[in-house]
């Protein structure tokens, strides 16, 4: 569906037509409406796990919306106040008590962070699920891995923010990830801060990057994304393309219009979703500890850590793979295999696409080596993702080696396992379960 | 394009040349961004050296000052917290202080000019967590019962003793730095600075 094929609109002679007119003489109104909502064919197999786009998107608008009014409050200074206390830190505590409606729009933002994670991972999973990465929607997967990476670095700086102690410390842990790159490791963790330590030169950049230039980066992956899936049209929870049973029209007999159709289905996904963030933000807006943790209720104190620090959940399971590297290599040392180790398991959902071999897409066809590789593997997820906020132990560390090493394996061995397997027959239409 | 589809070979070198030069521009452009990262001239500046009294810390007590942004521990060492370190000799990664993590006057057994008082900066060689002290042997602090005195990290479990010694196979590769500092007098100590008045 290339861009142009859609006839201008011609006017039926009321205001409101001549209007339309004379804008679409002028600007693609109606073949961008055309082309991405009322003749977007989406197969009409949806279930529910289609709604964590639209959802997604809809977390992103409410993040901008509060981010922005937060802005108006905020002060990313860490000098002191006269009371004594990071003025950062007070700054949030004004917003919090003094601002009129001010600890809901921030509650909304702190709890719109975890939300998007969830929705995120929900979405990345059912793209798994449904082989929805497969070709030809490999750019549109990358674009969503580049969606995910952005979106990890918006929330580590946006962490920062409240200058706590949890922030102040996570920071201090995750810059000097970047110190265990030989050579360079140093200066660069130094650039990175500018400073020596976590101080102010670092919060009022990482202010900058959080408000500015990540989302700034977001908005165009975003659309890139979307743009390049209504290139290729939606997959779907058969796996099957759509576009190869079209009427005499061009239009496929297995797809609907997003608009009325989608646009309507996603409002019910929407009321259910607010329904659940709105319980999560007004009777427990810190998610027990989960969402905001207890120790970022203290200002930051270069002079001591909390006795236990864990980053905030959505990062866990990362952490914990970084903890799992204990062993020295090739002369390099485990803190730099670590740190490896855990930026090769977020960048490695990118090779997806070329990593599975199967000849379906979709979990529906598949036999049972695929289903338990995937029921390992998020039960793997999920056990780093506790592991990562508990203390270090050495039956934890154990654990964590073995469900690191089959994280790893699940991806790296895929170009054979996914092979193996026994397929059952694809149906040439799609399927209504 | 010439008429006759030819490409003007001219022409072309012309943009290639054109979209070098503007391409080289761009990198240049970088400069002033990439530097103003840099720690700013201030931040440089900062970073006195800082003098304490030690009078008052009894043996066996610890005291944390801050020098340029990081804690640094004081450590009055009572004998029977100095008699577990040639104990862990064998325990601990580098247990001569071989990597350069120390002025050469605290190269010894003790990382310390005065036996008695260890000086330390308490980040941790790991991730720079600062690790809380576990001084009393055993299990009592949630440490191994084998455990005989020291420091652990909080974030990763790196393990260190009385002397900022790591212990093998934990995440953290080098002992605690030990900061320059000289003593003033008896009790007076300045970090920061390796000779008096310098």
């Amino acid at each position: 569906m290339a861009a142009g094929n859609f006839e201008k609109y011609k006017s039926d002679g009321s205001i409101g037509g001549n209007a339309l007119e004379w804008v679409d003489a002028r600007f693609p109104a109606t073949s961008l409406w055309k082309e991405h909502l009322s003749e977007y064919y989406a197969p009409k197999n949806f279930n529910f796990w289609y709604f964590f786009g639209s959802l997604a998107l809809l977390v992103l608008v409410i993040q901008i919306v509060t981010g922005i009014f937060l802005v108006m409050h905020y002060k990313p200074d860490a000098a002191l106040n006269v009371n004594g206390v990071p003025v950062a830190f007070a700054s949030v505590e004004y917003i919090m008590r003094d601002v009129p409606g001010g600890w809901l729009i921030r509650y909304m933002h702190s709890t719109g962070a975890s939300a998007f994670f969830i929705v995120v991972y929900l979405h990345m999973f059912r793209g798994i699920m449904y082989g929805s990465f497969r070709k030809p929607r490999e750019l549109t997967w990358l674009f969503g891995v580049g969606i995910f990476l952005v979106l990890m670095g918006e929330a580590f700086f946006g962490y920062l923010l409240p200058w706590g102690q949890m922030s102040y410390w996570g920071a201090q842990v995750i810059v000097n990830l970047a110190s265990a790159i030989p050579l360079i490791g140093e200066p660069l963790s130094i650039w990175v801060r500018g400073d020596f330590v976590i101080g102010d030169a670092t919060l009022n950049r990482f202010f900058s990057f959080h408000v500015i230039a990540f989302p700034l980066i977001l908005i165009g992956l975003v659309a890139a994304h979307i743009l390049a899936l209504h290139e290729t049209g939606s997959n779907n929870p058969d796996g099957i393309e759509i576009k190869a049973n079209k009427d005499k029209n061009g239009i496929p007999l297995d797809g609907i219009p997003f608009h009325p159709y989608y646009t309507v289905k996603d409002i019910v996904g929407v009321v259910v979703f607010l329904m659940v963030f709105s319980a999560v933000l007004f009777f427990a807006p810190e998610g027990g500890g989960y969402f905001l943790e207890y120790n970022n209720f203290f200002p930051a104190d270069p002079l001591k850590t909390p006795p236990h620090i864990a980053p905030v959940w959505y990062f866990t399971p990362y952490y914990s793979i970084l903890r799992a590297m204990v062993w020295n290599f090739f002369g390099l040392d485990a803190k730099f295999w670590g740190v490896v180790a855990m930026g090769a398991s977020v960048v490695i959902f990118a090779f997806l696409p070329w990593l599975d071999r199967s000849p379906v897409k979709s979990i529906r066809y598949r036999g049972p080596i695929y289903k338990t590789m995937l029921t390992l593997f998020v039960i793997c997820f999920v056990i780093l993702g506790y592991l990562g906020t508990q203390p270090p132990s050495p039956m934890g560390q154990l654990l964590s080696q073995v469900c690191t090493a089959f994280y790893f394996g699940f991806f790296l061995g895929m170009p054979w396992w996914s092979r193996m397997d026994k397929f059952k027959p694809v149906p040439e239409r799609v399927t209504m379960k | 394009m010439s008429k006759q589809g030819k490409m003007d070979c001219g022409r072309r070198r012309l943009i290639v040349a054109t979209a070098a030069v503007g391409g080289a521009g761009a990198l240049v452009a970088l400069v002033p961004f990439v530097s103003s990262l840099l720690p700013s001239e201030r931040a440089k500046a900062a970073g006195a050296p800082v003098e304490v009294d030690i009078g008052r810390l009894e043996s066996g007590q610890m005291m944390t000052v801050e020098w340029r942004g990081k804690p640094v521990w004081i450590i009055n060492r009572s004998k029977e917290m100095l008699a577990t370190l040639p104990k862990l000799n064998d325990q601990v990664a580098d247990p001569k202080s071989e990597k350069d993590q120390q002025p050469p006057y605290a190269q010894n057994e003790n990382r310390s000019i005065k036996p008695e008082y260890m000086i330390v900066v308490g980040i941790c060689t790991h991730l720079g967590c600062s690790p809380s002290s576990k001084f009393k042997a055993g299990a009592e602090e949630g440490m191994p019962g084998d455990w005989l005195g020291g420091f652990l990290c909080p974030c990763h479990g790196s393990t260190f003793d009385f002397a900022g010694r790591v212990f093998k196979a934990k995440p953290a590769p080098t002992n605690l730095e030990v900061p320059p500092h000289v003593y003033l007098s008896d009790s007076r100590i300045m970090i920061g600075e390796d000779k008096k008045g310098a």
